[in-house]
């Protein structure tokens, strides 16, 4: 009997069972709507703890130690001479010494090389405690205006650098005005030491952000004068001092490009380098470096990437060694149906 | 015809709105709700014209052209979200700007465009819809002699019409005449009400004779009736016609939207035309109803919200005391020019200056508040119902319907479902009633088991296979076995009646008297199967049906129905052959709720006057006549048998009356019936209780309505799921116990609680006064509650499982004040309760409590317009759309086809959805706290003065490009385990009622992650990139570099870090999270090549800086694995140590493959 009824029931039992089902509202069947796509389904199991701690492992620590050793390569000389630069009797009043036009500003520094340096050595001044990712500061700038003559009386953004005696500044803007104006002079041994400016900016910089017949005009002629003076009758595209500042540095801390000394130096060099010491970081605290530093593939000497590979590589061999040893000891399945803790507090069915 | 059940179904959506809809149509003078006149056949006539009614033409749309602009957007920014970005995007075009204004409003421009067009598509969707149904046909009288085609849209009040078979009606009409001379007419209501049954109206007497073009020419006539309201049952008015008042009844309506069936064609005069239709004035929106994930959602909002104006508030204090410090000597910053400053840096005013920073910071930050997860979630819920909608495995082939999900608000609570309240006819039941035993003259015939029987006899087997499935082969529980029955509803089994051989039955002349009220007693219409000669009949319940198939199996077929008179084919001992009997028809006394019973008054061939009557039992006993007592006693104890097998049961009398008797109540009768007020039905229900008495009682009936398929297996899942199952039921209270039985509700070892106040002692109470019994019965009620409460805590350490059974007096009571919550407390500790004999309010009143006081989700589940206020009281209504009409299904937020497909709907569906939004939104948090904070710690290495770290382009990318798609993916694709896991370890469900994947906890560790990721994500990018040269060529690493690297980390980061949570990767998952990747590089470019006056710092950053760079590419890595790892650290301690519930399942999963 109950064969006989499962064979019939299939068919409908409502009223109207005769009619044919000319268009059935039953869901098409496609793996989408169904939500059976073909899936891998990732559980974290021992099996895949283990493997992908040790993948990480194995894959940083490699990666740690060539930066590391890429960085180690590195010969970086750092040389802060803003305190040493101001001569004994105005070290009571720094300020009053920078801001002197009359003061002589020359300094002159020796550097030792401690290792082989290999060309090009590439020349950084670095300033500290100067906030050149500040708002107000980082606005300051007419990027029209540096780009087309044009675009010269564009300077709203550039307040209060904007105008001077009635006419635009041409580059306006903070950043422009205060562009950092020590210079260096190298010689070693009484040689002097060439030090190349070209190409030390990007070079879309160069090309696209600043005008090859935009000049400066009326620039550092207000009341204050701010940094560096620019040649007026050199584009702003071949100022590439210039360009590297206005390339705003986003930490306080910050290095800018200088040049580039295209010899070698040797171990034990004595380099002698003669400074102008006119920027003022003493107003506000800041530090003025001199820099100079080779680079290799990584760029320039930092040990925390390295180091950085090779503690996490190293931690993540290690967690991968204890689950190892976790599940050598102490073996436990997953699967254990006795961890079903619903089952206890489920209102139903005591077996 | 699916079509069309579809837009039934649309008319609790098509939302109309107080604007769209005219007022109502009050004419000054008019009293309250019954001042409507209606001019026939004269709707121009200078009295009609000044009623000024609105016409026929109906708008369901939210918006015109004109205001879909200004209202829509009204309806946008009444998000709050949504007003803070207009707000900023309004800020951002003063100095205050940390970025260029079109890109703070880019994406609020694409988010809220992106619902606008959504909503612009779905409305214009209603219109196409509005302008097919104003532009049909129809055909009016034109006033002169003759019909015309026009449009629906051109009706007005007044107008005659003609309406042929199986056209709609284009508005409510008064029904005048149709083809057929006695006046009736037969309509399928569907569209209202999903009934599919014919429903038969009848005209005035008098209107009758309007049957011709000709006719109408002088036809003139007043109808004054109610106000346009919603009810869809009544209608008071009276027709003032040849200088007579006339009554009108529901019987001479019909309603828009319904069909004529089997009728040539009828006329009728508009009587309520567009919005005033009874059908427009039913179509609202239903209550809406918001998920707990939401509700919880928008406080994290807050949350987010007081964030964002702490840390801004933060930023500005700091940024207020730098800035004050400038002007220090040793702190004197003159390359930003302090001595000039604009009021926003000035350090002389630095209290203004920070409260600008403030507002700054407030833009800066903006991107804490997730602008695009509203519409995120609006479209994965619309998947994930489409989904549910699509799922072959909830699709009835019987009935052919697929599960509709007709809110996709509620989706996840499904998952969080921690009662289940539900309605058992229908519901647990086929609701296709098969006649099984009856009880005549004080015998009992019949000799089949019902189900209940069958599994009180099998429970005991069932005792020790609890957890397995149940075994598939139980014969009863299939809806469909039905068919295989020669006869549908018909069971009855017994050779003392079958063929004939009742004439030898002692009493045959009471079984006669007893299946003649059967095959008379009723409102059921035959319909003759013109080939075969068969006839099968169209009633209004299944009950019915089942009376009037089991009266022709015995041999008293009902073949003819006219208005005045009802046929039957009928065996006649004396003369031993079938005659034809015709019984003149005088009134039906029709059933409703609070008559709980229905009468016919018929004339017999041989003028007799008889009262036919059948009703529930308790009702028919109370107007017994003292002659009519004989089988009382009988019949009681045979009926308390019947319920106890679980059957319905309905008790048969009849009456004779005089000739005078009859007259002298028919008087009285019609003039209640022509009565034009409110409390018309109250009188109609008097006068007919005045006729109805004296009756002498001829049997009983038993009708059994078979469990759906699968019902026990599935409440069997749904139990192990910690699911707690109430019943509300209207049944006795023996009907539910059995019914409990066999759908393994109750199980032989539980303790049942019985609450009721149906015992002798009670009995004895009820002499008193009204108030000291209220007090008595109260006190009853609360002692029996105590009672219970202190046996089930003593025995609650114990295995011992209770199951509480209540009946509806008793519930009155407990619902009180002052007992509820000792009731609760009570059913709270209960696996099952059982509210036997409750009125639909008393659903609705038990819903309310127990999802008040236990906070926990209720789902309540029914089929029929009584349970539409348990529907609406509930978290979730799950409708059946089965036997009883739509009401329910309309009214539900779900709709289901058969009971066993809640276990899919819950366990899956439910399962799915709740994972996968509270996964959603918890990642939606971490990907913009990541994001946020990283700017804050970058500001407060740029002196606080609100600089932003990105470029201002990848801020606005950020939530609709490159983390967009994959948030989505994870809301539409991801789960944990596949659905077949999920009906095996019910248990799952847990989850969601704990509320594990949404709870406190775990969002704030979401949170923390995202400010770890962000604190990872800063600090080792910039030690990385730091002062030192960038590459070979020795440039160093500006704003821009360091922005792109970090942006380049974020994205990387926060899209592997939903890889990390995804339990189930597609094809999908990997386009959009690593395309999202991907596209970022792109976006770069792209970028990057534009301008540098559009693209300012990010001008060719990528190709010329950063991809040459090893340094860029190994910090990338390093950052992004490094960011993930305290996450997957804390995931595989989690997994190893302290495994959740799913773990488990999961491991169990991959271990049996």
């Amino acid at each position: 009997m109950n064969s006989k009824g499962a064979s019939t029931s299939g068919g409908d039992g409502t009223r109207d069972s005769s009619a044919p089902r000319r268009n059935s509202k039953k869901p098409k069947y496609s793996k989408f709507t169904q939500q059976e796509l073909p899936a891998c389904k990732p559980i974290l199991t021992p099996a895949w703890i283990i493997t992908s701690f040790a993948l990480v492992g194995l894959v940083f620590v490699p990666i740690g130690l060539a930066s590391l050793s890429a960085s180690e390569q590195v010969v970086e000389i750092v040389d802060r001479y803003d305190i040493d630069c101001i001569p004994e009797q105005f070290q009571k009043n720094q300020l009053a010494y920078i801001q002197n036009s009359e003061t002589n500003k020359t300094c002159t520094r020796n550097l030792i090389v401690p290792k082989k340096m290999n060309s090009p050595v590439y020349v950084y001044y670095q300033l500290d405690n100067f906030y050149q990712n500040h708002r107000r500061y980082v606005k300051s700038r007419s990027d029209k205006q540096l780009r087309s003559t044009a675009y010269e009386q564009v300077t709203d953004s550039c307040k209060p650098e904007d105008k001077a005696n009635g006419s635009a500044i041409v580059p306006c803007g903070l950043i422009a005005w205060s562009l950092f104006n020590d210079t260096y002079k190298f010689s070693l041994d009484s040689k002097v030491l060439e030090v190349n400016k070209k190409n030390i900016a990007w070079k879309s910089d160069q090309d696209h952000k600043f005008g090859s017949d935009v000049y400066p005009k009326n620039f550092q002629s207000g009341e204050l004068i701010g940094g560096a003076k620019l040649n007026a009758s050199i584009p702003l595209s071949e100022q590439e001092d210039l360009i590297v500042w206005m390339r705003t540095a986003a930490l306080p801390t910050f290095r800018k490009l200088y040049g580039k000394i295209e010899v070698d130096l040797e171990l034990n060099d004595k380099i002698t380098v003669v400074i102008q010491n006119n920027y003022n970081t003493y107003g506000f605290g800041g530090k003025k470096k001199l820099v100079l530093s080779t680079t290799t593939w990584i760029g320039g000497k930092n040990d925390f990437l390295g180091v950085a590979y090779l503690t996490v590589g190293g931690m993540c061999l290690f967690l991968a060694i204890c689950f190892v040893l976790l599940y050598v000891f102490k073996p436990r399945t997953l699967g254990d149906p006795s961890y079903l803790s619903w089952n206890r507090n489920a209102a139903g069915h005591p077996s | 015809m699916p079509g069309k059940r579809r837009r039934a179904l649309h008319l609790c959506e098509m939302g109309s709105f107080p604007c769209a809809r005219p007022p109502p149509a009050g004419d000054g003078g008019g009293g309250a709700g019954y001042s409507r006149v209606v001019y026939c056949n004269d709707p121009g006539c200078p009295e009609a014209t000044q009623l000024d009614y609105p016409g026929n033409a109906i708008s369901t749309t939210r918006y015109t052209v004109a205001n879909f602009i200004p209202k829509s957007l009204f309806e946008q920014f009444r998000r709050v979200a949504n007003v803070f970005f207009l707000i900023v995007g309004i800020v951002s075009f003063s100095p205050l700007a940390p970025y260029r204004a079109v890109s703070v409003l880019l994406p609020l421009i694409v988010v809220v465009g992106a619902t606008m067009i959504k909503e612009a598509f779905e409305d214009w969707r209603r219109k196409k819809q509005d302008i097919e149904v104003n532009n049909r046909k129809v055909q009016v009288y034109d006033g002169t002699r003759a019909f015309y085609q026009t449009e629906w849209k051109k009706l007005r009040v007044g107008d005659i019409v003609k309406v042929e078979k199986d056209e709609f009606f284009p508005a409510d009409l008064l029904f005048l005449s149709s083809s057929f001379d006695d006046g009736i007419c037969y309509v399928e209501t569907m569209n209202l009400d999903g009934e599919t049954n014919l429903k038969r109206k009848q005209c005035l007497e008098v209107t009758t004779t309007l049957h011709n073009e000709c006719s109408f020419h002088k036809f003139k006539a007043l109808i004054r009736c109610e106000d346009p309201n919603e009810k869809l049952y009544s209608f008071i008015g009276t027709m003032q016609y040849q200088g007579a008042q006339y009554p009108l009844a529901p019987q001479q309506i019909l309603l828009r939207d319904s069909k004529l069936r089997n009728t040539q064609h009828i006329y009728g005069v508009v009587i309520f035309t567009g919005h005033d239709t009874k059908v427009m004035q039913n179509a609202m929106d239903p209550p809406s109803k918001r998920s707990n994930i939401e509700r919880r959602m928008d406080k994290i909002v807050y949350v987010l919200f007081s964030g964002l104006v702490l840390i801004a508030s933060t930023g500005s204090i700091f940024f207020g005391i730098k800035t004050k410090g400038e002007i220090s000597d040793r702190n004197y910053r003159w390359y930003i020019r302090p001595d000039k400053s604009s009021i926003y840096f000035d350090p002389s005013r630095v209290a203004l200056a920070a409260f600008f920073h403030f507002l700054t910071s407030l833009m800066l930050y903006g991107c804490l508040i997730p602008i695009s997860l509203y519409i995120s979630i609006e479209i994965v819920k619309v998947l994930q119902s489409t989904f549910i909608n699509q799922d072959r495995e909830m699709y009835c082939e019987e009935t052919d319907k697929p599960a509709c999900a007709r809110t996709s608000n509620l989706n996840e609570e499904l998952g969080q479902v921690n009662t289940i309240l539900s309605d058992k006819t229908g519901t647990l039941t086929c609701n296709s009633m098969e006649f099984v035993k009856c009880s005549i003259g004080g015998v009992g015939y019949g000799s089949g088991l019902s189900e209940a029987e069958e599994a009180v006899r099998r429970g005991s087997q069932y005792e020790s296979s609890e957890l397995k499935d149940p075994p598939i082969s139980s014969e009863g529980y299939n809806c469909a076995a039905v068919t295989r029955k020669s006869v549908k509803g018909f069971n009855f089994k017994d050779d003392r009646l079958m063929n004939r051989q009742w004439i030898k039955e002692p009493q045959s002349d009471v079984i006669q008297k007893f299946f003649r009220i059967l095959a008379i007693c009723h409102t059921a219409i035959p319909l003759v199967n013109n080939s075969s000669g068969d006839i099968s009949y169209e009633a209004e319940s299944p009950d019915e049906a089942a009376f009037v198939t089991a009266a022709r199996e015995l041999g008293f077929q009902f073949y003819e129905r006219t208005q005045t008179s009802i046929s039957l084919h009928e065996f006649d001992p004396n003369i031993g052959r079938k005659v034809d009997r015709t019984y003149k028809l005088l009134n039906i006394l029709e059933f409703s709720s609070t008559r709980k019973r229905m009468s016919v008054i018929v004339k017999t061939e041989e003028d007799q006057l008889l009262l036919f009557c059948k009703g529930a039992d308790s009702v028919i006993f109370e107007r017994l006549a003292k002659n009519g007592q004989e089988f009382e006693a009988k019949t009681k104890c045979h009926i308390n048998y019947y319920s106890e097998a679980g059957l319905r049961t309905l008790a048969i009398a009849y009456r004779k009356l005089s000739v005078e008797e009859y007259k002298k109540w028919h008087e009285e009768f019609l003039l209640a019936k022509s009565s034009v007020n409110a409390d018309r039905d109250a009188i109609v229900d008097e006068t007919a209780e005045k006729i109805e008495r004296d009756l002498i009682l001829v049997g009983a009936t038993a009708v059994e309505d078979r469990l759906q398929k699968g019902v026990p297996e599935c409440i069997n899942k749904l139990a192990q799921a910690g699911i707690k199952i109430w019943i509300l039921t209207g049944d006795k209270l023996e009907t539910a116990i059995n019914i409990g039985y066999a759908c393994q509700v109750l199980r032989k070892c539980m303790k049942q609680i019985v609450i009721t106040l149906d015992t002798p002692d009670i009995d004895a109470l009820k002499k008193g006064e009204n108030n000291a019994i209220e007090k008595a019965l109260h006190e009853s009620v609360a002692k029996q509650i105590r009672d219970a409460h202190s046996q089930v805590s003593v025995l609650k350490g114990s295995s011992g499982l209770f199951a509480l059974i209540i009946d509806g007096n008793s519930l009155a009571f407990a619902l009180s004040r002052s007992l509820e919550n000792l009731f609760l407390d009570l059913a709270v500790d209960c696996a099952f309760v059982i509210c036997c004999r409750t009125s639909p309010k008393q659903k609705a009143l038990v819903t309310r409590l127990v999802k008040r006081s236990t906070r926990k989700t209720t789902l309540a589940i029914g089929d029929g317009a009584n349970d539409v206020g348990m529907l609406q009281e509930a978290d979730i209504g799950v409708g059946i759309s089965g036997v009883e009409g739509m009401q329910a299904v309309m009214s539900s937020d779900f709709a289901i086809a058969q009971f066993r497909f809640l276990e899919r709907l819950l366990l899956v569906h439910g399962h799915w959805c709740y994972r996968r939004i509270a996964a959603m939104i918890c990642y939606f948090f971490y990907k913009n706290i990541t994001f946020g904070f990283i700017l804050f710690w970058f500001e407060a290495h740029a002196f606080f003065s609100g600089q932003p770290a990105y470029n201002d382009w990848y801020i606005s990318f950020y939530n609709v490009a490159f983390t967009s798609l994959p948030v989505i993916a994870l809301g539409v694709f991801d789960k944990d385990v596949p659905s077949r896991i999920c009906l095996k370890f019910p248990s799952l469900h847990q989850d969601g009622v704990h509320n594990i994947f949404f709870s406190w906890p775990r969002i704030l560790g979401w949170m923390l992650n995202g400010v770890c990721s962000s604190v990872i994500i800063y600090y080792f990018t910039t030690s990385a990139i730091l002062q030192q040269p960038f590459n070979k060529d020795g440039h160093g690493a500006g704003t821009d570099i360091l922005g792109a690297a970090m942006y380049t980390c974020v994205v990387w980061t926060v899209n592997c870090q939903l890889a990390l949570c995804l339990g189930y990767f597609t094809w999908i998952h990997h386009v959009f999270i690593w395309g999202s990747i991907f596209f970022w590089y792109i976006f770069l470019i792209i970028y990057g090549s534009f301008p540098p006056t559009i693209s300012t710092t990010a001008y060719r950053v990528f190709l010329e800086a950063c991809a040459p760079s090893p340094l860029y590419w190994l910090s990338t890595l390093f950052v992004v694995i490094s960011a993930l790892l305290p996450y997957f650290l804390y995931s595989t301690f989690q997994r190893t140590f302290f495994p959740k519930y799913y773990n488990i399942i999961q491991s169990v999963r991959l271990e049996n493959h």
